[in-house]
């Protein structure tokens, strides 16, 4: 699988996602913001965590409008895969690539933990190395993690089966207490926790592992 | 040409960071305070020609997360 990740003024997750990336078997190349394409026949675009552009305006604003960030946008658009997480969640939600919007903790404070998460779905490229009721533990690290969406969201999101993580113990205000969504194609998972920070024994757990393996193994049957 | 934009969380989002100002509020002693909603002013410096619409166009795009935010524009 050819996998790119993108870099922003401010990102500091890109190489921990490279990392978990490679572990799993991807070819990763590292993309600038400023770039208007990707890497000729890239399969997953990952859009790691940070504080793109300072988080000014909204976290993930300026990104959304950066130059590969319509490249990521036709990327999706031609069934391609993206993975964003923490900052990168807050990037696909103000493309409007994934459904809803980050807020304020609820709390106001900056979190930085590891949390539980229950699993809600494993139809999908991301979470096919889970069954669904797992519990995982993945780090949290961000200020802006309350998702919201309205009703009529929240109840597509419940119908079609889109929501893929929820807080066991919710920690930052969530509604429902979702973690993570996926697109309507499924083929685009954005997610506050980091699963690139627990695919190491000495990250303190290594749950994260199943994610990007089972994305791997999707484009190894294919 | 200048125009202000005020962007504020849509009626029924909870506005955490006011709810913090309010009770910080109550702490100084203003009993009075019910509510407190807290939102940004951005101000534009435009080139002559452009139109309210061009306002409003910027902040669809960008100025305000039609999502959770909504937006008044004033023209000065």
């Amino acid at each position: 699988m050819r996998a790119a990740v993108i870099v922003f003024p401010g990102s500091n997750c890109d190489r921990d996602m490279a990392v978990a990336l490679r572990a799993a078997g991807a070819d990763v190349s590292m993309v600038w913001h400023k770039d208007a394409t990707l890497p000729d026949n890239v399969d997953l675009v990952a859009v790691p965590g940070g504080f793109s552009f300072g988080d000014y305006l909204r976290c993930g604003a300026i990104a959304a409008q950066s130059p590969i960030c319509n490249a990521l946008v036709a990327h999706v658009e031609r069934g391609g895969y993206a993975l964003g997480v923490c900052n990168g969640f807050q990037v696909l939600t103000e493309t409007g690539l994934l459904p809803g919007a980050l807020m304020r903790n609820a709390n106001l404070k900056f979190i930085c933990k590891t949390v539980d998460l229950k699993v809600e779905t494993s139809a999908s490229a991301f979470t096919e190395g889970y069954n669904a009721g797992d519990t995982v533990g993945f780090p949290i690290a961000h200020h802006d993690g309350n998702y919201t969406a309205d009703a009529d969201t929240l109840a597509r999101l419940d119908g079609e089966d889109r929501v893929a993580f929820r807080y066991t113990d919710n920690p930052n205000g969530s509604i429902a207490s979702i973690a993570g969504v996926l697109s309507e194609n499924r083929r685009v998972l954005g997610l506050m926790p980091h699963p690139e920070r627990a695919v190491e024994e000495a990250h303190g757990g290594t749950d994260g592992q199943a994610l990007f393996r089972g994305l791997l193994g999707q484009f190894a049957q294919a | 040409m200048k125009a202000r934009v005020h962007v504020m969380l849509k009626n029924g989002v909870l506005d955490p960071q006011g709810e913090a100002v309010r009770h910080a509020l109550g702490t100084l002693g203003f009993d009075g305070v019910a509510g407190v909603r807290q939102g940004k002013v951005i101000e534009l410096d435009l080139a002559a020609g452009n139109s309210e619409d061009t306002v409003k166009d910027m902040c669809e795009k960008l100025l305000a997360n039609t999502v959770i935010e909504s937006y008044q524009v004033e023209l000065l």
